[in-house]
C-alpha cells in the first residue's frame, strides 16, 4: 500500500515537472513587471496589473508576438522602492525576462533603473516624473505624460485667456510637490507670473486660510492648485465657499469622474488638462486616438468590472509599444527591441500619440493633453485647445 | 477683521473635527489605561459603512445608525478577541494590539469597501453661512454641537452614573473594583463598544467636511490623539478644548505665518505644554502611593 503510495505520488510529481516544463516550452517571451498593486499606490498599479493580465491574454489568444507566446510576470512592491529593486534583481536573474514593463511609481522606477541598465533589458515605466527620462538612460522609456506637461497646457489656456498673474496652492504630498516644482520652472518662459504660493497637508479637512490669502493678495488672475486625491475636491468646495471668482485651475491628477463626485457643485466652471482617454466618449469622430481610447475602454471595463482610468491607460501604451517593437524587431533579442522601441513613431496610444527619439524617450507633446471644462456635472472640452 | 474671522472659522471647523476624534480615546483610557489606535479606524467605518449603506439604497438616518451598530460591534469584538486574551500583558503590548487592529481594519476595508475616496451630502445644505465678511459651512457646526453633546452625556454618564463610577473604579484598581463586585471585564467590554460608537458618530459627522476612505483614520488618529494628550488624556472636556486649541492654532499659523509649517507650530505647541504640564490641560494628576 505504502510502495503504491510512493509511486503515486512520484509520478505525480514527475507530471508536474513535465507539465511545467511544456508550459515553459511555449511561452518563450518573458515580460516582467513590478507594480504598486496593493498599499498606498494601489490606485496606479491595480488598473496596470489588470490592463497587463487582459492584453497578455488576448495576444496569446490571437498567437502571440512573433509565433511565440508572452509570459507575464508580476511582482508586487506595495508602493515600496526597496521591494522593487529585489524584485527587479529577482525579475533579471531568476526569471531572465526578456523586457520590463511597469514601476507604477517614480520612487519605485528610479530604484530600478540601475538594474535594467546593467542587466541591458528594455524598461518601460509607467510612471510620471520627468527625472526618468531625463537625462536619457539608454534602456529606459517612459508612457504616461509629465507634470511639466501639464503646467504647460495649463498655462498656455491662461495666455489665451490673456490672465498672466496667478497664485499656486498645492498639497504637499509627493504628486503635488513635484508638479508645483515643474510649474515654478517652466512659469518664466511661458510669461506667467507666480503672484503668490500656498500648500497644504495631503490629508488636511479645511484649506479656507491659505485661500482667504490667495484672496487678499493684489493683481491675482487666476489660481492654479496642482495636488491630488481627496485635498484639491477640499479646496475646490473652500473656494466657492469663500465665493471667490477668480478663474480656477486643476490638474490632470484629479481628471476622474469622481472629482466631480466629491467637489459636487462647486467644481462648476473648474479648468484642468488631461488624457483623451477620460472623454472617449466626448471626442470629436475626427480624433485619431478616438478608435484607440473607445477600443480600451470598452474593454477594461468588460474584463475587469471596472471603470476605466489613465494608469491603465499608460500600461496599455507600455504593452503595445513593447509588442509593436519586437514584431519590428521579428525576434525579442533585446538590444534589437530597444532600437525598435526608441524608433516608434505615429503610435496612436491611450496617452497621445508617440513619437520617440534618441533624446526623447517619452515621445508626447502638449497635445496629449485636452482642456476640460466642468459643465453641468460633466466635462466639456474648452474649444480651440 | 473679515480675515481673522475666517482663520478663526477654520479652526473652529478643524478644532471640531479634532475634538470629536479625541473625545473617542478618552472612555476606553479611562476604564483600561489603554491608548487605543484603532479608533482611527472607527471614524473610518463609521463614514464608509455609512457611505456603503446610502448607495445601497438605505435611507441615510438608516444607514448611519447601521454604521454605529456595526462600529460598535467591531469595537465590542476588538476587546472579546484581542485585548482580553492578552489582559495580563502590559499596557504597552495591549496598545501594540491596538496599532495592529487598526492595520488589520484598514485593510479589511480596503477589501470589503474599495480604495477610493467617498463623500456624504452634510446635514443642512452645502451653501456656507456668511458672517462679518467671513464664511463657515453649516455641517462644522453640526460637528461641534456634536462634540458638545457627547461632552455633556460622558460627564454625566462618569459622574452621575454607577456604571460610570464603575469605570472609574476599574481605571483605579481593577482588582479593588472586582473585589467590591465590579465585573471588570464588562466594563472594559462596555467601554470599547461606546468608543467605538463615538468614533463612528463622529466619521458620519466629519464625512461631510474630510470626506472618507479606507486610510483616512490614521491621521484623524494621529491629530485626535495629540489632542487628547494635549487637553489631558482621558478627560472629554479636556479633549474638546485640545482639539479646538490646535485646529485654532494651524488655522491661524496657516494664515498669518505660513501654511507650509502649521504642522509644525501646532506640535511645537503641544511639545511645550506637555513639558510644562505632562498630565495636559485637564488631566488628572496620577498619584502613585508606594
Amino acid at each position: 500500500m505504502r510502495t503504491l503510495q510512493r509511486v503515486t505520488v512520484t509520478a505525480a510529481i514527475g507530471l508536474a515537472v513535465l507539465l511545467s516544463a511544456g508550459h515553459q516550452a511555449s511561452a518563450q517571451t518573458k515580460i516582467g513587471a513590478v507594480l504598486s498593486v496593493t498599499g498606498p499606490a494601489s490606485f496606479l498599479g491595480d488598473p496596470e496589473k489588470k490592463t497587463l493580465e487582459i492584453y497578455v491574454d488576448e495576444i496569446n489568444a490571437k498567437g502571440g508576438v512573433n509565433g511565440q507566446k508572452l509570459q507575464l510576470i508580476v511582482y508586487d512592491d506595495a508602493g515600496n522602492a526597496n521591494n522593487a529593486r529585489t524584485f527587479a534583481t529577482r525579475l533579471v536573474e531568476e526569471d531572465k525576462i526578456d523586457a520590463m514593463v511597469g514601476g507604477s511609481t517614480t520612487g519605485s522606477t528610479l530604484a530600478m533603473i540601475p538594474v535594467f541598465e546593467d542587466a541591458k533589458i528594455p524598461f518601460i515605466s509607467l510612471a510620471g516624473a520627468i527625472q526618468i527620462i531625463e537625462p536619457v538612460h539608454k534602456w529606459v522609456f517612459k508612457t504616461p505624460h509629465t507634470d511639466k506637461m501639464a503646467c504647460e497646457k495649463i498655462f498656455a489656456d491662461l495666455k489665451h485667456r490673456n490672465l498672466t498673474t496667478i497664485a499656486m496652492i498645492s498639497g504637499t504630498d509627493a504628486f503635488g510637490k513635484s508638479m508645483r516644482d515643474q510649474c515654478v520652472a517652466v512659469a518664466p518662459q511661458a510669461g506667467i507670473k507666480i503672484a503668490t504660493e500656498e500648500s497644504y497637508g495631503p490629508r488636511d479637512s479645511d484649506m479656507t486660510p491659505q485661500l482667504t490669502k490667495i484672496h487678499n493678495t493684489a493683481g491675482v488672475q487666476a489660481v492654479v492648485n496642482p495636488g491630488f486625491g481627496q485635498g484639491p475636491a477640499i479646496v475646490t468646495r473652500n473656494y466657492r465657499q469663500l465665493g471667490i471668482k477668480l478663474p480656477f485651475y486643476q490638474s490632470h491628477g484629479v481628471a476622474s469622474k469622481q472629482f466631480i463626485e466629491l467637489a459636487g457643485p462647486a467644481a462648476e466652471g473648474v479648468r484642468l488638462p488631461a488624457a483623451a482617454l477620460l472623454i472617449a466618449d466626448k471626442l470629436p469622430n475626427k480624433d485619431p486616438q478616438k478608435p484607440v481610447v473607445v477600443n480600451y475602454t470598452r474593454t477594461y471595463q468588460q474584463k475587469s468590472g471596472q471603470a476605466v482610468s489613465t494608469f491603465g491607460g499608460h500600461a496599455y501604451d507600455g504593452l503595445m509599444i513593447l509588442v509593436q517593437a519586437m514584431q519590428r524587431a521579428k525576434s525579442a533579442d533585446k538590444s534589437k527591441v530597444r532600437d525598435e522601441i526608441e524608433k516608434t513613431k505615429g503610435y496612436i496610444g491611450t496617452g497621445g500619440i508617440v513619437n520617440m527619439s534618441p533624446t526623447d524617450h517619452m515621445g508626447l507633446d502638449l497635445s496629449a493633453f485636452h482642456m476640460l471644462e466642468i459643465k453641468g456635472g460633466d466635462w466639456t472640452l474648452v474649444p480651440g485647445t | 477683521m473679515a480675515e481673522l474671522l475666517q482663520f478663526v472659522f477654520s479652526g473652529l471647523t478643524v478644532g471640531a473635527i479634532y475634538a470629536l476624534v479625541a473625545l473617542g480615546f478618552t472612555l476606553i483610557y479611562n476604564a483600561s489605561d489603554i491608548i487605543n489606535f484603532a479608533q482611527g479606524e472607527f471614524v473610518m467605518l463609521g463614514g464608509m459603512t455609512t457611505v456603503f449603506m446610502a448607495l445601497a439604497g438605505v435611507p441615510l438616518p438608516l444607514a448611519a445608525l447601521i454604521a454605529i451598530i456595526v462600529t460598535t460591534g467591531v469595537g465590542l469584538a476588538l476587546h472579546r478577541f484581542a485585548i482580553e486574551p492578552a489582559r495580563g500583558a502590559s499596557s504597552v503590548a495591549l496598545i501594540m494590539i491596538t496599532i495592529g487592529a487598526s492595520v488589520f481594519l484598514r485593510g479589511v476595508a480596503q477589501v470589503v469597501f474599495d480604495k477610493r475616496f467617498h463623500s456624504l451630502p452634510p446635514l443642512f445644505g452645502a451653501d456656507s453661512i456668511q458672517f462679518g465678511g467671513a464664511a463657515i459651512l453649516p455641517q462644522s457646526l453640526v460637528v461641534l454641537a456634536g462634540a458638545t453633546v457627547i461632552v455633556i452625556l460622558l460627564w454625566l454618564f462618569v459622574e452621575r452614573t454607577l456604571l460610570g463610577k464603575a469605570v472609574i473604579a476599574t481605571a483605579a484598581n481593577r482588582l479593588a473594583a472586582r473585589l467590591i463586585g465590579v465585573d471588570t471585564r464588562r466594563i472594559v467590554d462596555f467601554s470599547f463598544a461606546v468608543s467605538a460608537a463615538i468614533g463612528a458618530i463622529a466619521g458620519i459627522l466629519i464625512t461631510p467636511i474630510t470626506l472618507t476612505s479606507y486610510d483616512v483614520g490614521t491621521l484623524l488618529a494621529l491629530k485626535g490623539f495629540a489632542a487628547a494628550m494635549l487637553g489631558g488624556i482621558g478627560s472629554p472636556l479636556g479633549a474638546v478644548v485640545g482639539g479646538l486649541l490646535i485646529g485654532m492654532i494651524e488655522a491661524l499659523s496657516a494664515g498669518y505665518l505660513s501654511s507650509s509649517y502649521k504642522d509644525a507650530v501646532a506640535f511645537l505647541i503641544i511639545l511645550v505644554v506637555l513639558v510644562a504640564m505632562p498630565q495636559g490641560l485637564f488631566g488628572r494628576v496620577k498619584v502613585e502611593r508606594v
